[in-house]
This record gives C-alpha cells, sequence and structure tokens, in this order.
C-alpha cells in the first residue's frame, strides 16, 4: 500500500496526539465507573455478580483470554488464503 | 386458491415473479412497495386470524396470524423495505428478483400454520435465497451448491419429520412438537440446520459472505430467524437447546476475532447472536420467548446495517479484508457513523436497540438460576463488543492509512442505513415501542441504574483489554487467510478418506484378481477355467450390482465437484 505523501497526506492519518487523548479519556472513564460503584447498589440475580466490580474484572479477563485464545487457535487453523482454491480475489 | 393467495407474503412472492418483466423505474419502485404494502396488510389484519384450505386429503392451514407470527412477520417485511432501498441501484433483475420472493417466502413460512404448507415456504426459501447467491456472478457457482445441498437437505428432514409426525397423531397443525418422538426429532434437525447450531453451522459462514454487497444484507435477516421463530413456535422450553444456544454463542467469536474477511466476521457473529435467541426458546418463560422475539427483531436490523456498511465498503473498493483496509473513515464519514451506530447496537450499548433486547434474555436466565450459562452469556456480549463492535469499524475505518481514497457510498445505500440506524437508536431510546409488539406483555424495565452501570462495566473493559493489547502487540494482525471451521471435514477430510478407501479397495481388488487369475490359470483347465476368469474380469456383472455402483460413483464425484 502506498502512501499518499502529498501536503494533505497529514490530514489524512490520525495524530497520535489524538489517538492518546482517547486512550486516556477511556482509562479516566474506567476508573470513574469502578469508582461509582462503591455508590451504587447493582441488584443482581447472582449474589457473586454483586460483588464489587464484578463485570469490569469479568469483562477485561474474558477478552484478553478470548484474544489469546483466539491467537493460539490460528497456529492450529490458519491456511493459505486459497486453500480450497475458491479465493474470489 | 384464495385462501392461498390472500396472504401479505403473496403480495411479496407475486411482486418478485413479476419483476423480470418491468422497465427499470418499475422495478425499483415494486423492490420497496411491495413490502411496504404487505407490512400495512399485516398491520391491519386482527389477531388471531386463521385461515384453513383443504387441500390433499387434510385440513391445511395456508394462514395463520397470532401474537408470535406477527412480530416475526412484520420485522422480516421491515427488512425487506430496507434491503429493497439498499439495492435499489442495481440493475441487474435476478438478485431484485429472488429477494422479494426469497422474503415472501420466509414471511409464508412464519404465518403457515400447519407442517405441510411450512415444508413448500421452507423450500422456497431456499431456492430464491441459492439465486441471491448465484446472482453475485460464476465464480459463486460452487458455493451456490454446497449451500443448497445443505438447505434443501433441511428441508428434507423436515418433510420425513412431518410424515412421520402427521402419521403418529394425525395432525399437521404447525405448533408445539417436543421431542417425544421421532418425528419431532427430525423436524429438530431441519430447524437446527437453518438455526446453524453448532457443527451444522457452516454452510452460514461459507455462503453469506460470497452473496453480492446487497445480497448479504438480504441473506442476513430471513433463513435463520425463520429457524429461530420454528423452534419458538415448536420447541419452547426444550432443555437442550439451551446448552445448544450457549455453545453458540461462545465459540463463533474465537472464530471472529481471527478471521479477515470482514462480513464472515459478521457471519460468525450472526451465529453468536442466534445463540442468544435458541437459549430464550429453551428456556421457554414468557419472559425468555419475549427477549427472543424482541432480540430477532433488533438483531435483524443492526446485523442488517453492519452488513450494509461492510457491503458499501465492498462496493467502492472491492475488498472487505481488514488486512487491506484501514482508514476509510475520511472517504466515507457517513458509512463510518452508521457502522458504528450497528456496533453500538450489536453490543447493547444503552440507548441502542440491542440493549433493551437482550438483557430480556439475560434476565430469563437469571431467573431460572442458570449460572453457567449466564456466565457464558456474559463472556460471549463482551466478545461481540470485542470483535464485532470494535474489531468491524477499526479495522475498515480507522487502524492505518491503507491509502484507499474512494467515493462515499451511493445515495440509495445511505437512505437505507441511515433509516436502519434510526430504527436501532429509535427502539434504544424508546424501548416501549419494541415492547408493545412482543407475543406476551411485558413488565420490564430496562432502563435501571444497575443495569446500566453493569453493562457500561462489561464494555468499557472490554475496551480496555482491547486497547492493553493493541498497544502492546498482543493482538493478533489482521492476516489473509484461511482458518478451518468444521466445514473442512466435508470438504476436505471425507473426500479425501473415501478417495484413499477406493483407491484402496481398488488395489485390494487387483491384487485378488490378479492372485486369483494366477491361481484358476494353474489349476483349472479348460472352458471352466475360462468361466472364472471372465466373471473375474468383470463381464458377468448383473445389473443390480452395475446400479450400485454406478450411484457410488456419482455421489463420490458429487462430493468431489463440492469440496
Amino acid at each position: 500500500m502506498s502512501e499518499d505523501r502529498n501536503s494533505s497526506a497529514h490530514a489524512w492519518s490520525v495524530r497520535p496526539a489524538l489517538v492518546n487523548r482517547i486512550v486516556y479519556t477511556l482509562y479516566a472513564l474506567c476508573a470513574l465507573s469502578v469508582v461509582l460503584d462503591l455508590f451504587v447498589h447493582r441488584h443482581e440475580k447472582f449474589a457473586f455478580a454483586g460483588s464489587f466490580g464484578f463485570y469490569a474484572g469479568y469483562g477485561f479477563v474474558a477478552c484478553v483470554a478470548l484474544v489469546l485464545a483466539a491467537k493460539g487457535l490460528r497456529r492450529l487453523l490458519m491456511r493459505d488464503e486459497n486453500y480450497y482454491g475458491e479465493a474470489d480475489d | 386458491m384464495l385462501a392461498w393467495l390472500a396472504n401479505p407474503a403473496w403480495l411479496l412472492i407475486g411482486a418478485g415473479l413479476l419483476l423480470p418483466l418491468l422497465p427499470y423505474r418499475l422495478r425499483q419502485g415494486l423492490l420497496v412497495l411491495a413490502p411496504l404494502l404487505a407490512a400495512g396488510w399485516l398491520w391491519t389484519m386482527p389477531q388471531p386470524t386463521v385461515v384453513t384450505a383443504m387441500a390433499l386429503g387434510y385440513e391445511l392451514t395456508p394462514l395463520r396470524l397470532d401474537g408470535l407470527a406477527f412480530v416475526f412477520a412484520l420485522i422480516f417485511l421491515i427488512a425487506a423495505m430496507l434491503a429493497g432501498l439498499y439495492m435499489l441501484h442495481l440493475r441487474s433483475r435476478m438478485e431484485p428478483a429472488s429477494a422479494l420472493v426469497y422474503a415472501g417466502a420466509a414471511v409464508a413460512a412464519v404465518l403457515a400454520g400447519d407442517l405441510i404448507t411450512l415444508f413448500v415456504y421452507w423450500e422456497l426459501t431456499a431456492l430464491a435465497s441459492a439465486l441471491i447467491i448465484l446472482a453475485n456472478g460464476p465464480q459463486t457457482y460452487r458455493v451456490t451448491l454446497r449451500y443448497l445441498l445443505i438447505q434443501v437437505s433441511s428441508g428434507l428432514l423436515l418433510m420425513a419429520g412431518a410424515i412421520v409426525h402427521i402419521r403418529a397423531t394425525g395432525s399437521a397443525a404447525f405448533n408445539e412438537l417436543g421431542l417425544d418422538a421421532a418425528g419431532g426429532w427430525l423436524i429438530f434437525a431441519a430447524f437446527g440446520i437453518k438455526a446453524a447450531f453448532p457443527l451444522l453451522h457452516n454452510w452460514l459462514q461459507d455462503a453469506y459472505p460470497a452473496a453480492s454487497p446487497s445480497g448479504t444484507v438480504v441473506l442476513s435477516a430471513f433463513t435463520t430467524k425463520l429457524a429461530i421463530y420454528a423452534l419458538a413456535r415448536s420447541y419452547a422450553g426444550t432443555d437442550i437447546l439451551i446448552p445448544i444456544g450457549a455453545v453458540m454463542t461462545a465459540f463463533p467469536i474465537f472464530y471472529a476475532v481471527i478471521e479477515n474477511d470482514l462480513r464472515r466476521v459478521l457471519a460468525y457473529s450472526l451465529n453468536n447472536q442466534l445463540g442468544f435467541m435458541v437459549v430464550g426458546v429453551g428456556i421457554g418463560s414468557e419472559l425468555a420467548l419475549n427477549g427472543t422475539a424482541a432480540h430477532a427483531f433488533t438483531h435483524i436490523l443492526y446485523k442488517a446495517l453492519l452488513f450494509m456498511s461492510m457491503g458499501a465498503v465492498l462496493y467502492r473498493v472491492g475488498t472487505v479484508n481488514g488486512s487491506q483496509l484501514g482508514g476509510l473513515y475520511r472517504s466515507m464519514p457517513y458509512t463510518t457513523v452508521f457502522c458504528i451506530i450497528g456496533a453500538a447496537s450489536i453490543s447493547a450499548f444503552p440507548l441502542f436497540s440491542g440493549f433493551v433486547s437482550k438483557s430480556l434474555i439475560l434476565s430469563a436466565v437469571g431467573y431460572e438460576g442458570a449460572w453457567l450459562v449466564w456466565l457464558v452469556l456474559i463472556f460471549a456480549s463482551a466478545g461481540v463488543f470485542h470483535h464485532s463492535g470494535i474489531k468491524i469499524p477499526f479495522f475498515a475505518f480507522f487502524a492505518h492509512d491503507s491509502g484507499i481514497r474512494c467515493q462515499e457510498a451511493p445515495g440509495n445505500m445511505l437512505l437505507a442505513m441511515g433509516l436502519t440506524a434510526a430504527a436501532c437508536i429509535g427502539i434504544g431510546c424508546a424501548p416501549g415501542l419494541l415492547y408493545g409488539l412482543l407475543p406476551y406483555p411485558v413488565d420490564y424495565a430496562p432502563y435501571t441504574g444497575s443495569h446500566i452501570l453493569s453493562q457500561m462495566h462489561l464494555l468499557l473493559f472490554s475496551a480496555l483489554a482491547f486497547t492493553v493489547l493493541m498497544r502492546t502487540g498482543i493482538y493478533p494482525p489482521e492476516l489473509r487467510s484461511t482458518n478451518l471451521d468444521f466445514d473442512w471435514v466435508y470438504r476436505r477430510w471425507a473426500p479425501a478418506v473415501i478417495e484413499r478407501g477406493m483407491s484402496g479397495l481398488a488395489a485390494a481388488r487387483n491384487g485378488l484378481h490378479q492372485s486369483l487369475n494366477q491361481a484358476a490359470r494353474r489349476h483349472v483347465q479348460g472352458p471352466r477355467g475360462k468361466r472364472v476368469e471372465s466373471i473375474l474380469a468383470g463381464h458377468a456383472w448383473t445389473t443390480g450390482s452395475m446400479v450400485l455402483a454406478v450411484t457410488l460413483v456419482l455421489v463420490l464425484y458429487l462430493l468431489s465437484y463440492f469440496s
């Protein structure tokens, strides 16, 4: 993929500073929501789900586990794009 | 005859059959107007409505409208209208015509009150949808045949099950069936194929990404949700559906993470969303069945929206491989926004449609006390956000600049996406609109502080996991590849085994032939010896064994041809 190196090229790429700002906002929101958990009494059908920060911890661990497992699966399952001989592009 | 044709579904089927004969402008009008008129007709029909007719010596029910049928028929007609708008620019005739017939057949199947009527429309959806895939060009020939083979076998199972059931009970009614008798199991398998149960699922990921940009939008709405409706009609409260559904929510998301074709990622996530609905049917309480119907309704909209946005990318760029895309938000800003709305809806963000429908099912699971299933569904919910909510928009529209500069999607595509997006937000902000359409009264408030906070925790920390994995370089890059799934068994393993077995048999037969021949030459003299030789050489095969051999060769040929 050749990059457009003309004068407007800069406008096309996302500035690292902006990315950082988005990421720090996300960190802040995560922190804020966990703090909020101290003050909101959540009504849960299962007692374990009512424990402090349950959804936050479970969501984080679930996603990391999902990605790591999927990455491992790639070693087992990944073949050439035209493995079945029917690639249409 | 009139009993069969006086049916909103036939407005679509008739329009689809008429469409190829009309000039372009009229074809365009028909694509949008037929579903709209049919929806209006459906809306004004009293509930319950039951129309019966005599055919084949049985009293059949071509039309039965009640609460459950209404909500599925209505969303099918809305989806047909939106998809029609999305394909308005098509000059070809085959895809729009097939789409109308397909949507009409799906509505007719939902409105069917007996198993024979259901079977007829069940097979019509298979044929019409196969034509939609085929309309994308000759390169889809083999995938279309694979798809058709599997869809038609679902129909054959349904027919066999219906015959067994009718002979056993004397009733052809399409109502509660259960798994107490053989007929029930056969029909269950037929529904399971179309609902893409685990290991019966690969036709979906195989065929849907092979259709045209608009073809996939049409396909995503009907077949699988018709199967969900059929399961809800006949197998509500069947316990085995709960583990089946739970597995369905979880295992496709691993594939979705590593898949490169973004429309195939969406096909895997479609499979995962069906799992939530299957769990709801398995629980079978009023809350759970409301949840299944509500989730089918919202899911058809946001999944169509996501397929529309990826279809627009495919239409403009020519590929939806994550490895080749990136930075498209500048070229396609509206499509980007619509895609993000679809992503937020499927991820169940508060104020978006998925939030108000999925929680009905999760709540029903909670009332059952099924904590393990609940944990699997929460895991799958976090995973959905991860691969559909973040991965799809991120790799298509952001990530790095791929250097691709293209036009924004055509106006009719934008309009279709805009309307679908508006529906996703509308339902999310005013859930009463949706709850009012459900088959049972709803006593449920999705917007409690507790529910919003727990969902935001789940989503924010899933996003955090994605961010951390991206920034540390652990997240697997998008790679051009094929990932082996269960279809490998029938596309590679079985043909290879059969080929090896047949060549082994041939070798054994040759060996036996030779050694017997030698023995015969050595020990038998005269005309008897000649006879032994001629039998062994195959001159004296009976007609029966020839037919068997020809059949075997044909089956082998078919298998190796489709693999």
